[in-house]
């Protein structure tokens, strides 16, 4: 194992000390109060091998997700503290190549009924369909895959991550009020960038863009950060997007292999959006709007690094579940599942309204965040964009759109 | 000379007689808009400390507090120089503030910390702090002073803090995001506001029982366009003013029936509001249009909107 990553696991500890004596800071009672209950959070996260990083300052996580939920932990507990009610996470941490029945299985034992599920979507389903999983709820907080809220969709899954369709949705909203009608979409070879991409067409029919060149990328330039890899790609870019005119080139590039290699490159003068460039994200450490400096300070004090989206999405399942129990008053599971449900749940998530999910596929709705690399660019919904319930249901698949049977 | 001494009587004379200056604290712009209140006209922009959010005048007037977020202090302006004089510690982040009735302390709401800080004026020291829930945002003093009220953004709740032993009295659930909390002038009603769910819940703050609760509603905004910020009142207590973000309106609530009686259409995003001291005008500070709006209550309309600035956040009436 190389040095810096035992360095980091050390400071992952001493961090995780300090977020521990934290949440019991946090969790000393408050007198004239009663007996505190406590409901026990399931985590589910999956071992997952970093990506390479592209550039010299990519920081290199192997927590992510998994630090959402315990800020989650803490900030539940903030408010329990004065009601009576503590809140635990139970982690656990699947290998590669394990399956995720034996944890759903301890979880049942142990009397979890919310899990936060930060799981590609095969071991999601497999997860979701484990015997004793029929009694829980199951949080979406990583697959963005649409199918999961389509065919896919479970009755005992809600998903805090945003879908494809969401992100897409939420891209073409600003490009559209931009103008920026004309797309030249490059796509990347793997199943999730061509799930992306499917989004991003479906996104551009929805709101009228065209996209005028439609293309996988093939091309293996070799590595930026190589000796006079810059001048490779200044050479090679400008040859793979020699394409008709367009006004904004949309990239599909989940894995963030080589998106980043586009921007200030391409033959003609034009901005880069979607997975790279202007990324479309559900999460940015850039965001300070809308009270968020808060909650990025405090993450950054417990975690050391910047909160990513799935550390938002995981973090967004365990205040659910603490906002829940809050208002009812009550950490009785049958209840705090059905209020989720509803009407009524509504839930602050530091992006400008309140956040609730979606009855006809369990997805949380939520305004989606388009980045620039230093600084907040834009949210959509966009003005003028309207919903007969509400806006933020422009963003990904509506009720009428549903193929969703519980 | 006679005429001279005519002249800068009468001016004198016409400045007393709407001896009003509007402050506004401009959140992005890093200053302190200083407002003439008969011409309607910006005088002035004091230069203050980063992030300046909450704003208070000492009971005396002369001195203008200003709660600076990401300095981590509280500066202090005398208003005769138009400058900042001297600086208080605040504890970290401090976001909303209140002065004591007593005059010598101030209540700060640390929002990163989950304390409400102390402040002794003239020591210029935090003597004091309460453990509170994630997000301390508002503060409010009862008239009598026995009670500080303190919201937390995250936690939902508005804590009462005993003033005198800084012992938490109660903790209240609030709808989701509680922002601002007033007391009415007899101190009988505690008012706090839902960011959140657009609403304002009125508590009898003797018994601490929600009495009842304002559910804001603008016609043609959905739901989570209509989110409920500051709070003032009228000094004889019959009147609220609620600023409502997004929806961009400030509603004006019968305090007796709780019922909406109109709202005003100001600038974008108000945050803040401040009665003057005639209780005729009401001034709001305009987040994402950079203005204030003046309204005329008696003649029930808006009467002009004046740019102050970057992000105008809160807004205090002085001499």
């Amino acid at each position: 194992m190389p040095i810096s990553n035992i360095r980091l696991r050390l400071r992952d500890l001493s961090r995780i000390r300090q977020a521990l004596a934290l949440v019991m800071l946090l969790a000393a009672p408050v007198p004239g109060l009663a007996e505190p209950h406590t409901m026990v959070i399931g985590y589910l996260g999956q071992q997952r091998t970093p990506p390479l990083p592209l550039g010299p300052l990519d920081q290199t996580v192997t927590d992510d997700g998994l630090q959402g939920a315990r800020l989650g932990i803490v900030d539940d507990t903030g408010t329990g503290r004065f009601l009576g009610q503590q809140f635990r996470l139970q982690e656990v941490i699947l290998k590669v190549g394990e399956t995720p029945a034996e944890a759903i299985k301890e979880f049942a034992a142990a009397g979890i009924s919310f899990v936060v599920a930060d799981l590609d979507a095969p071991q999601l389903l497999q997860a979701s369909a484990t015997p004793g999983a029929e009694r829980m709820t199951l949080f979406n907080s990583r697959a963005p895959d649409d199918r999961l809220r389509q065919e896919d969709c479970r009755r005992n899954v809600l998903h805090t991550i945003p879908s494809y369709a969401m992100l897409a949705d939420a891209l073409a909203e600003y490009l559209i009020w931009k103008r920026w009608q004309h797309w030249f979409l490059l796509v990347g070879p793997h199943p999730q960038d061509q799930a992306m991409a499917a989004a991003f067409r479906r996104a551009a029919t929805r709101f009228g863009a065209e996209i005028t060149v439609d293309q996988p990328w093939t091309f293996r330039p070799a590595n930026g950060r190589a000796d006079t890899g810059h001048v490779t790609l200044q050479t090679e870019i400008p040859a793979a997007t020699q394409v008709g005119d367009y006004d904004v080139l949309v990239i599909a590039d989940e894995a963030d292999e080589f998106g980043a290699y586009l921007e200030g490159r391409t033959a003609l003068p034009r901005p880069v959006a979607g997975t790279q460039g202007l990324v479309v994200t559900g999460w940015s450490a850039v965001n300070e709007e809308w009270g968020a400096t808060q909650l990025q300070d405090r993450f950054h004090k417990l975690a050391g690094r910047w909160m990513l989206p799935s550390d938002y999405a995981a973090w967004l399942a365990v205040r659910s579940v603490g906002e829940a129990a809050t208002r009812l008053h009550s950490l009785e599971p049958t209840v705090i599942g059905n209020y989720l449900r509803g009407d009524d749940f509504l839930l602050a998530g530091f992006k400008g309204q309140g956040l609730s999910f979606r009855p006809w596929d369990g997805q949380m709705r939520q305004p989606i965040l388009i980045t620039g690399p230093r600084l907040l660019v834009s949210s959509s919904p966009q003005p003028g964009f309207l919903h007969q319930r509400t806006a933020l249901d422009t963003l990904g698949i509506d009720l009428e759109e549903s193929t969703c049977k519980f | 000379m006679q005429v001279l001494i005519a002249l800068v009587l009468s001016m004198l004379m016409a400045r007393s007689a709407s001896a009003e200056t509007i402050y506004v604290s401009n959140e992005q712009d890093n200053t302190v808009a200083v407002v003439d209140g008969a011409t309607m006209t910006l005088q002035d922009t004091i230069e203050v400390g980063r992030r300046p959010r909450g704003m208070a005048l000492s009971i005396d007037k002369k001195t203008l507090f200003v709660a600076e977020g990401d300095d981590n202090r509280i500066d202090m302006i005398d208003l005769a120089r138009r400058q900042v004089v001297g600086r208080l510690p605040s504890g970290a982040d401090p976001e909303f503030f209140v002065v004591h009735p007593d005059g010598k302390r101030l209540f700060v709401a640390n929002e990163n910390d989950n304390l409400v800080s102390v402040v002794d004026i003239a020591a210029a020291k935090v003597v004091g702090t309460v453990d509170v829930g994630v997000e301390p945002e508002g503060i409010a003093v009862s008239p009598d002073g026995r009670t500080v009220a303190c919201t937390s953004e995250t936690t939902s709740m508005v804590h009462l803090i005993d003033a005198a032993t800084l012992e938490l009295i109660d903790n209240l659930l609030i709808d989701t995001r509680p922002r601002a909390a007033a007391f009415s002038p007899d101190g009988k009603q505690l008012w706090v506001s839902s960011e959140i769910r657009g609403t304002a819940t009125v508590f009898d703050a003797a018994t601490r029982a929600q009495t009842g609760k304002i559910e804001f509603e603008v016609p043609g905004i959905r739901r989570e366009g209509v989110q409920a910020v500051g709070i003032v009142m009228s000094r004889d207590g019959a009147n609220a003013y609620v600023a409502l973000g997004p929806a961009n309106r400030i509603a004006e609530v019968d305090t007796k029936t709780l019922a909406v009686r109109r709202l005003y259409l100001v600038g974008q995003r108000p945050w803040h509001v401040a009665l003057s001291d005639d209780q005729k005008r009401l001034i709001s500070a305009n987040g994402n249009s950079g203005d204030i709006s003046f309204i005329d209550l008696e003649n029930q309309e808006v009467v002009k909107s004046l740019p102050v600035g970057r992000g105008p956040w809160s807004v205090v009436i002085g001499p």
